[in-house]
């Protein structure tokens, strides 16, 4: 079977429980097709160098930089933005955890903190400030500490495994 | 930053992906976890004509024992050598590597066996796996050949690795009773390490480098040292002896050949704390 080397593809992506199929040309990064394809704008650009979080969105439900990596790569996945964790008017747990205990100052790394928080919460059970700081190692914040960003975390955590998404995930484990 | 244009291989097998090595030649390039090569190829440091994205092969990720090895498929990412009760278990100097590198959304898509094509001498994974006397197994148009880890380094982000050959499996020995240490010096939670060390104990004690050359390197003088009954402290102080580190922004050369001698004496405590020593003698299993 020949394979067929293309500067521009087809893409198929699952985002936010919606198929999408777009056209892109190979070197567009996942970052771009989502918030220049899409126009979801939720998840932003820091670094641009996978250092800062910024960019972190959930790739089959594990957090990743989208700014390393290509749309492409995307392809048959799914892929959830900070968009895609509102419910209808209610912010996911993490999310109110977040706003509860002022976890940010201008808000810049805030998606990409909430993703990633959301994935440490679902890889490890019980979360606490100690996993939190050294599981965040990944999202920087330049406003301000992160002792309010680690008690979101700890709280939006405990709340994700109140509520439905433990059940689910170990109905699905 | 944007990568130059390229075009794109989907590869739904290893045998693609080597139809589309040789069909597209030197110009082409093997994309899995992608945190090496697309970095470089946003800075333009790197520009590939056309991409093999391998990430699609299945079943290229699995972590096995077999015999006195652990087998670890190409796609293996960090996370799932993290993750692993095999390597927790049978080889945890490898685990304890994997979970040093970068930060959980890089370890969710990087993978061991990219992380050794790319020969970074900074990266945390190619020493380790040096440590362990691991083999690399490699596929190419002739098939499958086996490459040890001491012959698979040769320069700067140089390997043995041939351009149309994709590494498919990697295998090392298991490594508990040897006793085993990791140690990294950085001054940020998810940054390269400026100098680290990976080392096993027993019979026939290795210990690799992190970024004391230009490629991941052993420290032969203070294995030859450690056999010879020499304490470990003073082979530490022997830990440099191989090496020609660089001068950077991070740390000074003589700075790096400090903290080299440094962290091979903690590193080795470590060993030794974790040795299991057999009636006999020494460590049973190596």
């Amino acid at each position: 079977m020949t394979t067929e080397a293309a500067a521009e593809l087809v893409v198929r992506i699952t985002v936010n429980g919606s198929a999408t199929e777009q056209v892109v040309a190979a070197r567009t990064l996942l970052v771009h097709f989502v918030r220049d394809t899409l126009g979801l704008t939720g998840t932003n650009v820091g670094c641009d160098t996978s250092s800062c979080g910024a960019c972190t969105v959930l790739l089959d439900g594990r957090s990743v930089k989208s700014c390393t990596v290509l749309a492409a790569q995307a392809h048959d996945h799914a892929v959830t933005t900070i968009e895609g964790l509102t419910d209808g008017g209610t912010l996911h747990p993490m999310q109110q955890a977040f706003q509860t205990h002022h976890g940010l100052q201008c808000g810049y790394c805030t998606p990409g903190m909430v993703m990633a928080a959301v994935s440490l919460a679902t890889e490890h059970a019980d979360l606490v400030a100690d996993d939190v700081r050294v599981g965040l190692e990944g999202n920087l914040c330049r406003c301000t500490g992160y002792q309010n960003i680690v008690a979101a975390v700890v709280a939006g955590a405990r709340e994700m495994r109140r509520t439905s998404g433990t059940a689910d995930r170990e109905a699905s484990a | 930053m944007i990568p130059a244009p390229f075009s794109f291989v989907r590869a739904r097998s290893v045998d693609e992906a080597l139809d589309a090595l040789r069909e597209h030649g030197d110009d082409a390039k093997l994309l899995a976890g992608g945190h090496s090569l697309l970095p470089l190829m946003k800075l333009r440091l790197a520009t590939p004509s056309v991409l093999v994205d391998v990430n699609d092969v299945p079943d290229q990720s699995a972590i096995r024992l077999e015999g006195d090895e652990v087998v670890l498929g190409g796609l293996a990412r960090h996370c799932e050598l993290v993750s692993s009760d095999v390597l927790r278990e049978h080889v945890p100097l490898l685990r304890a590597a994997a979970e040093s590198v970068g930060d959980p959304q890089v370890r969710h898509r990087g993978t061991l066996a990219g992380s050794l094509a790319h020969g970074d001498p900074a990266s945390d994974l190619p020493a380790a796996v040096l440590a362990l006397g691991g083999t690399i197994m490699v596929r190419g148009a002739d098939g499958v050949r086996a490459i040890p880890s001491d012959d698979f380094f040769l320069g700067f982000l140089e390997t043995a690795l041939a351009a149309d050959e994709m590494i498919t499996e990697v295998r090392v020995p298991t490594c508990t009773d040897a006793g085993w240490g990791f140690a990294k010096f950085n001054r940020r939670a998810q940054d390269w390490a400026i100098v680290g060390v990976a080392a096993v104990g027993g019979a026939r004690p290795r210990v690799a480098l992190v970024n004391m050359a230009s490629t991941p390197v052993r420290a032969v003088s203070v294995e030859d040292a450690l056999r010879s009954g020499v304490s470990p402290a003073d082979a530490a102080d022997l830990a440099d002896a191989e090496t020609e580190p660089s001068s950077d922004r991070n740390a000074s050369a003589d700075f790096r050949r400090h903290l080299a001698r440094v962290l091979v004496r903690r590193t080795l405590d470590h060993v030794a704390a974790r040795e299991r020593v057999s009636p006999n003698g020494r460590a049973s299993d190596r």
